[in-house]
């Protein structure tokens, strides 16, 4: 029998408040898990004291029957949220040894409703990757293998380490971020699901910045039952973030009836791209087969600038991440590089920002400096932004047209091997947030869902796309294609 | 447009991120790679379309301009790597 670490948070918040099982019991099973984890490098802080401690405090509110929505879940945080006293580094060098005085207003949000954090879970460096190969903390490897070959293979960026975790059962759920597809491409990759949800549905205070206008938190969890649970916790209005929405918070699991009868779902033509693996093809059509009996009424749409969708993303997160990144100049935090003698302070921001970024990262800074400067902002900048608002009236139109959600592969493959694409250029790498980038320029709700193998044993996730604030009705639509699908398959344990 | 070595130190520069000379050619062959993708946005007619500046329709809050956290000066230093008589140091800035 599976584990208490195997639970979904539904299940379990059900047997805690019956008193089956204790917060005590299932954080030290994920304890115990963790431990036994290491060669998946998911979490990278432990913090197996402040769990216990609460938990303990989470088994007494639920003795006095006072007890939040995850009171006494144990979930993972991922590294590029701020976390009171623990260190939170982004998966960087550069945050080396930083101990944030404040905690994020999610990860506040998720405690304040009892959950129990295990520690922090390991994510590409400042969230700039598809496969976790760029953390400070090294690869982290997907449970999943194609069958009995041992080849490690990525479970996907940036979020791989909640993505890992949570298909490896270390703990319940996780929290992710999705700039370009960081919480979707990994849940795709490890059969789990994953929901982005409308930019300024989640506050971004205390979250490392990558690119503002993009970033949004949301959770990463085994069932659609616990992303609407969690991400019920994680959200809401912050005065701490501009952006913020001051919108009610719907209670998204209590719509999800999962009854699509009636319902309008768009296939986009555009995301027929060339050369895409039959099976993906082939898990699409399923999708659009599933979504037809259960009642919904299936149309063909077109989204005309999908095409120019990663293009824009290029010069507008790396723009984004130059701005967002000068902070780190090795004054007020985090890593200082050791000067030669006479080294003034040009020289120490200089050696200071080689030193502690990454490739990838130093790649997207000098990128988005250069599309920033002076000659280039009206060609590259501005342009990629008059783009990105055709993108967002692509989807505007559609939905106008009476589409209530859009359906769509959610990666162009299934998990690839960790260093296959070390020698491909970056621009390869970045065809994988091909489906999901979209959505971030659009600052729609997405969600992935586990909807199938592949030959080699691989999970294969389908996207749903929702309307602005709509998470509810979205949640709903992915619940009925979950139980359409039937998903249930886990990772053999290898670790 | 293509990028040399000149241009890909002078965006260095200005990111202030130390590049070694040798390390310049291949820098700019990956920005010509990544510029070249990036060049398919010119084929897009934006004629008379706005850049925009915020995905949601919204008119931002303003709060009110107090002090909301003041006094936090050992917090704030507690992070620095070298933090001297309450202030963050640095080498010197001036002759």
């Amino acid at each position: 029998m599976a584990g208490l670490n195997a639970m979904t948070l539904a299940a379990a918040r059900d047997a805690l408040r019956k008193g089956e099982v204790s917060s005590v019991e299932l954080t030290q099973a994920c304890l115990t898990a963790i431990d036994g984890a290491g060669a998946l490098n998911a979490f990278v802080h432990h913090t197996p004291e402040l769990a216990m401690d609460a938990a303990k405090s989470a088994d007494q509110r639920l003795k006095a029957g006072d007890a939040p929505a995850m009171c006494g879940l144990p979930i993972g945080i991922k590294d590029l949220f701020c976390t009171k006293g623990v260190p939170s580094q982004a998966g960087s060098r550069i945050l080396e040894g930083f101990l944030p005085p404040y905690e994020s207003t999610v990860s506040q949000n998720l405690l304040d409703s009892g959950a129990v954090m295990l520690g922090k879970l390991n994510m590409d460096e400042f969230a700039m990757g598809s496969s976790n190969e760029t953390s400070v903390y090294g690869n982290v490897v997907n449970p999943w293998r194609r069958g009995n070959d041992e080849t490690p293979l990525t479970p996907g960026g940036s979020s791989g380490g909640s993505a890992a975790a949570v298909a490896a059962d270390l703990c319940l759920a996780a929290t992710g971020t999705d700039t370009g597809g960081s919480i979707r491409q990994p849940a795709a990759f490890t059969g789990t699901v994953g929901i982005k949800p409308t930019y300024g549905r989640c506050s971004r205070w205390g979250i490392v910045a990558f690119a503002s206008s993009l970033d949004q938190a949301g959770p990463m969890t085994k069932t659609v039952r616990d992303a609407a649970i969690m991400l019920a916790a994680m959200c809401g209005h912050d005065p701490k973030d501009s952006t913020s929405a001051d919108l009610p918070v719907p209670d998204f699991e209590a719509a999800l009836t999962g009854d699509v009868r009636g319902k309008t779902i768009g296939i986009p033509k555009e995301y027929r791209m060339d050369g895409m693996p039959q099976e993906i093809e082939a898990l699409w059509s399923d999708g659009i087969a599933m979504m037809k009996d259960a009642g919904a009424k299936i149309v063909d749409i077109s989204l005309p600038h999908t095409k120019y969708a990663l293009p824009a993303y290029y010069v507008i997160a790396p723009a984004e991440a130059s701005s967002n990144l000068a902070r780190y100049d090795g004054v007020r935090y985090g890593h200082r590089a050791r000067l030669s003698q006479g080294d003034g302070i040009t020289e120490m921001y200089e050696k200071t920002r080689a030193e502690g970024f990454g490739p990838e990262v130093r790649r997207r800074i000098m990128i988005g400096t250069y599309v920033l400067s002076a000659g280039f902002y009206d060609a590259y900048y501005n342009r990629a932004r008059k783009v990105r608002t055709l993108i967002k009236k692509d989807f505007e139109d559609v939905f106008a047209q009476g589409v209530d959600a859009i359906l769509t592969p959610a990666t162009p493959s299934a998990a690839f091997g960790l260093g296959e694409m070390t020698d491909a250029d970056p621009v390869a790498m970045y065809l994988n947030d091909v489906f999901t980038v979209t959505v971030n320029l659009a600052g729609l709700p997405g969600i992935a869902v586990p909807a199938g193998l592949d030959r080699q044993g691989l999970p294969l996730g389908l996207q749903l796309i929702g309307k602005p604030w709509e998470e509810a009705d979205l949640l709903s639509t992915a619940y009925a294609l979950e139980k359409a699908a039937g998903f249930v398959a886990k990772p053999s344990k290898w670790w | 447009m293509s990028i040399d070595e000149t241009t890909a130190a002078r965006v260095a520069k200005l990111a202030r991120i130390k590049v070694a000379p040798d390390a310049l050619s291949a820098l700019a062959d990956e920005f010509n790679t990544i510029l070249g993708f990036i060049e398919q946005l010119s084929e897009v007619d934006v004629d008379g379309v706005e850049p925009m500046t915020s995905v949601t329709p919204q008119v931002l809050k303003r709060r009110a301009d107090v002090v909301t956290e003041g006094h936090q000066q050992a917090a704030i230093l507690a992070n620095a790597p070298d933090a001297r008589e309450g202030f963050f140091a640095v080498p010197k800035v001036v002759e």
